[in-house]
């Protein structure tokens, strides 16, 4: 059922029951918060494992303050839950589908998506997914502990991983993550080709609808063999048949090809959301157009193509044909050069600028400097001769660290604090916004620097005590350093729940434009009211039209008509 | 009765969303079905002990099959012509067929199926076989969805309403034929 | 920069860390000289009183030439990297030296176990030496293995070779190595397999060639495997 009655969003009074206006609302801002508060809350159970295996590796054996002393089984549980909620339950359902649901529509100058009741049962979906994997938790054998990679034998036998029920929850809670995905999917991308305002042409889309879209079109193709992976090895688990199981002529590195042919793809899936955010928030602040807009897109586009091929550069010393690692090489380098691209198109769009270092583009522009680290480090592990050393060592793990941070967190924040005044009609504060960023960068460095260098110096991934491994022993420094890193990281996030929730309540006000933008969401009142614009606005020009010559204002919001050029769109807050 | 969105009602490609949203299911359903027959066609290269295995299917059923849903297809087509005339009970009836079509699938399905389980033809008992009941069954959930969701559709049709979701459910109807297209050679023929 | 930490053991573990040297070199610059422009243009162009933006769409030619020519630089810089990439990695895993003896590698939850070849240097006779968590190897000579699973895929990585190979179940897949310096070395598991994926290390021993026969012959004169750094003994098994 539709809410009709038009109210702040998130807080406040309201005519409508709980229940009916936040838990079964087909709002699509309703529908992105409620996202986003379950990707931060599954983010506490991603850090929480962390903090815990990461205090095991710097004092091994000790009791770690909050859980007590870490057994090899319930390293490896930890460690698998870490990467499998970060990737599945926090990145996903924030850059695509809170950042995705809240945007698309108030961007497009639309109402609502198109299919709201489908909407709200993505994310219903989407919920229980995260309850099944909670569930996990608490069943006999404990949660699934053979990576979020899953390879089986390993997963698919209880008699090797010793977690019968784990491993099939798991699996059941991926494979529902990926149904609630695909069904998103369709929201995102029907809206955003066809429920356009008037006048807005192909290119005068902003490119964060772009890049969710290429990413829901990504996601899609490639989810698909490895939810037929997911049936064969759910029925390996639980059906006595031997998909990849060698005895019964199976193959396990059959499971390898599947999860990797999604894998790498899903990689572009959470990183061009990112990029688009981070574009939408690099070109407010500089007060200039994107440079060479229409080469971003085609040049993502180039991107998610050759991420199709590119897969096996995480199976070089898996098995396969050695032949084939180099194919896969060349397309490993290969795809280097359009991100490459992008990046320099980013880094010049900031060349004539006025740059103004407010909260969300710090975090913007760290984006660029720490991703860049990612991307240069991939080199080493996308050269198959190189690999063959580095593989599975925290060399790896610091490299997409590096990606994975900077697009799960980094342009998350730029993203909640760009558009925090739309979400709740108040600003957050920029003091502790500030301090919330720097403390986090900084300590974000601390942690994985020295990860690179321990996984040179040869430390492998996955094990819980390196003090049996005699030539591994010098290194225990740096794996203390890196804790201590993460220490410092968790001690800093609360300044940002604080602000957040407090801002919520007590933030000043803000009016619909505080940032002077050019995009169509900033047209509508802070927050939205149900249905989103009074009237539903009419496009004139591009999303990036800052700056123009010879216009007093520096901006020139998308839906103001040309006849009029001095006049700005909304109230300035 | 709820109001739709004004963003439902605009359509500045020219697609239907509805039509649109059918396209993209079936995108996502080609690359799933894609991910099992490339995996069984795969092993299959490399397992010629299957042959003996595959010898066991019963080809007659399964092409007795293949024509049943092929005609079902037919009727699906012609419930879009009467839905597209404003023909909405003929359009309900015609979808009846279809549905029927799936039922009569289903059964010789559970014939074919009881046949093999009681003669020790399992899902465990060989890796073709796995695939056989995976992939087939798979096929066969997608069968069962699409009839409920005819029945449903066909209800409202002979109402003479929401008549475009005849073509909706139709495009859908016809890629499960198409996934049956190629099952059937696969698990049925090449032995 | 893996020699920052680790000594190089076999032949090629020289090849590897030398095209480890000339990735960083090349990101290296890349890296810093996009690093430096990026941070010069946010303090160049940071807001000031009285400047206004420029209006810089990037769509002419001459604009893109600014972005266009360093990717084609990257590009470039990419296929020397793939060329020396690719001839290391067709060292170590294609092209394989002409065996002077084979060694077979048995990884299982959670033990390595080692066949060598014994005094006679064949391998699968009847004075061939298993050993449990202890591989024992002989200085300069060229070893092709050859790598099982007993039940979950494991990985075979011997650090200071720069070596790595998984052990997949079911199959036996071969590779090389010849030891160019002597010592006691990590051998690690390098793909998770269970709860025991961090309790299985082992050691390589690398000794001259007459050290080497010394240990043979103490070795074969037992009737079981020695139990080295092993955690687990393990009883007497065929291989696969």
């Amino acid at each position: 059922m539709s809410a009709h009655a038009a109210s702040h969003a998130e807080h406040g009074h309201h005519e409508q029951g709980f229940v009916r206006k936040y838990l079964l609302s087909t709002d699509h801002k309703v529908i992105g918060l409620q996202y986003l508060f379950t990707g931060m809350l599954m983010a506490l159970i991603g850090g929480f494992t962390v903090y815990v295996f990461r205090m095991q590796l710097a004092f091994p054996g000790e009791e770690v303050p909050l859980w007590g002393r870490v057994t090899a089984a319930q390293y490896n549980a930890l460690v698998t839950t870490h990467g499998s909620v970060m990737i599945f339950w926090v990145a996903m359902p924030v850059l695509i589908a809170a950042f995705g649901n809240f945007l698309i529509p108030l961007m497009l100058g639309c109402d609502d998506m198109v299919f709201p009741r489908l909407n709200r049962l993505s994310y219903q979906l989407f919920l229980l997914s995260a309850l099944i994997l909670i569930a996990s938790f608490f069943v006999p054998g404990g949660p699934f502990g053979g990576a979020w990679t899953a390879y089986p034998p390993l997963s698919a036998d209880p008699a090797y991983n010793a977690t019968p029920w784990g491993a099939t929850l798991w699996l059941i809670a991926v494979a529902l993550e990926f149904v609630a995905f695909l069904l998103g999917g369709i929201n995102f991308i029907t809206t955003a080709m066809n429920s356009r305002a008037p006048g807005m042409k192909m290119f005068d889309v902003p490119i964060v609808i772009w890049m969710i879209v290429l990413a829901s079109l990504v996601f899609m193709a490639s989810v698909g063999p490895l939810i037929a992976g997911a049936i064969m090895l759910l029925f390996d688990q639980r059906f006595g048949t031997g998909f990849f199981n060698p005895a019964t002529g199976g193959d396990p590195v059959l499971w390898q090809h599947l999860f990797w042919f999604f894998g790498h793809p899903e990689v572009y899936v959470v990183l061009l959301p990112a990029l688009g955010i981070v574009a939408e928030v690099m070109t407010t602040f500089s007060r200039k157009k994107l440079f060479a807009y229409r080469t971003v897109i085609f040049t993502a586009i180039a991107t998610s193509i050759i991420s199709f091929f590119v897969w096996a550069h995480h199976q070089f010393v898996a098995g396969i044909d050695p032949r084939m690692a180099g194919l896969f090489t060349v397309t490993t380098l290969i795809i280097s050069v359009p991100i490459a691209e992008m990046m320099f198109i980013y880094i010049a769009t900031l060349y004539g600028g006025s740059i103004r270092f407010t909260t969300p583009m710090l975090w913007a522009l760290a984006f660029i400097a720490e991703f860049l680290i990612g991307g240069v480090t991939g080199i080493y592990l996308g050269a198959a001769g190189s690999d063959v050393y580095f593989h599975d060592t925290y060399f790896v793990l610091a490299h997409f660290h590096y990606t994975f941070f900077p697009i799960a967190f980094i342009a998350t924040f730029a993203g909640l604090t760009y558009w925090f005044p739309k979400m709740f009609g108040r600003m957050m504060d920029e003091r502790l916004g500030k301090i919330h960023f720097w403390g986090t960068i900084i300590a974000f460095n601390v942690i994985f620097i020295p990860l690179f260098l321990t996984g040179a110096g040869g430390d492998h991934r996955r094990i819980f005590d390196y003090s049996l491994f005699p030539e591994l022993a010098g290194l225990q420094g740096l794996r203390v350093l890196a804790t201590i890193g993460l220490l410092v990281l968790i001690a800093f996030q609360p300044i940002f729940i604080y602000n957040f929730i407090n801002s919520m309540f007590r933030g000043k006000v803000a009016g619909a434009n505080p940032w002077r933008a050019n995009t169509l969401e900033w047209a509508a009142p802070s927050p939205p009211p149900h249905g989103n614009f009074p009237e539903m606005p009419v496009v004139y020009r591009g999303p990036y039209e800052y700056s123009v010559e010879g216009r007093d204002e520096d901006y020139w919001p998308q839906h103001v008509p040309p006849d009029d050029p001095k006049r700005p769109a909304e109230q300035v807050a | 009765m709820s109001t739709k969105p004004l963003a439902t009602t605009r359509s500045v490609m020219g697609l239907p969303t509805g039509r649109l949203a059918v396209w993209w299911v079936v995108a996502s359903e080609i690359v799933i079905f894609g991910g099992i027959l490339g995996s069984y066609v795969m092993f299959r290269l490399s397992h010629d002990s299957w042959a003996e295995q595959a010898a066991v299917t019963n080809t007659l059923a399964g092409a007795f099959n293949t024509f049943v849903l092929l005609t079902s297809s037919l009727t699906a087509v012609l419930a879009h012509q009467a839905a597209e005339r404003g023909d909405g009970p003929r359009a309900a009836r015609l979808l009846h067929f279809t549905v029927l079509g799936g039922l009569t699938f289903l059964i010789v399905k559970a014939f074919e199926w009881t046949y093999e389980i009681s003669h020790g033809y399992t899902i465990g008992s060989n890796l073709f076989w796995s695939f056989y009941y995976v992939a087939a069954g798979l096929h066969g959930l997608h069968v069962i969805v699409g009839m409920i969701i005819m029945l449903f559709v066909a209800r409202t049709a002979k109402r003479n309403e929401e008549l475009h979701r005849v073509e909706n459910i139709g495009i859908y109807w016809h890629f499960v034929d198409l996934v049956w297209i190629f099952l059937f050679p696969l698990l049925y023929i090449a032995k | 920069m893996p020699y920052w930490y680790l000594q190089q053991a076999s032949t090629f573990a020289g090849d590897v860390d030398n095209l480890v040297l000339l990735i960083t070199v090349i990101v290296g610059f890349w890296f810093l000289a996009a690093e430096f422009i990026f941070f010069w243009l946010i303090w160049r162009f940071r807001a000031r009183d009285g400047h206004k933006a420029a209006y810089v769409a990037g769509e002419t030619k001459r604009e893109k030439r600014w972005v266009s020519y360093p990717h084609y630089a990257v590009l470039a810089f990419d296929i020397l990297i793939l060329i020396f990439a690719l001839r290391v990695w067709n060292d170590i895993k294609i092209s394989a030296p002409p065996a002077e003896e084979r060694i077979r590698v048995i990884a299982q939850q959670w033990a390595w176990t080692f066949v060598h070849a014994g005094p006679d240097g064949v391998l699968d006779t009847a004075d061939d030496i298993r050993t449990v968590d202890d591989m024992h190897v002989e200085l300069d000579k060229t070893y092709h293995f050859e790598l099982h699973s007993r039940d979950v895929v494991h990985s075979f990585s011997v650090p200071v070779f720069r070596l790595k190979q998984d052990a997949v179940p079911g199959r036996a897949i071969l590779g090389w190595f010849r030891p160019t310096r002597t010592g006691e070395f990590d051998i690690q598991c390098a793909e998770i397999c269970g709860i025991g994926h961090g309790l299985m290390p082992a050691r390589l021993i690398v000794r001259t060639p007459e050290e080497h026969r010394a240990w043979m012959a103490e070795a074969s004169g037992m009737a079981s495997a020695t139990a080295g750094t092993g955690l687990v003994a393990r009883v007497e098994g065929e291989g696969q």
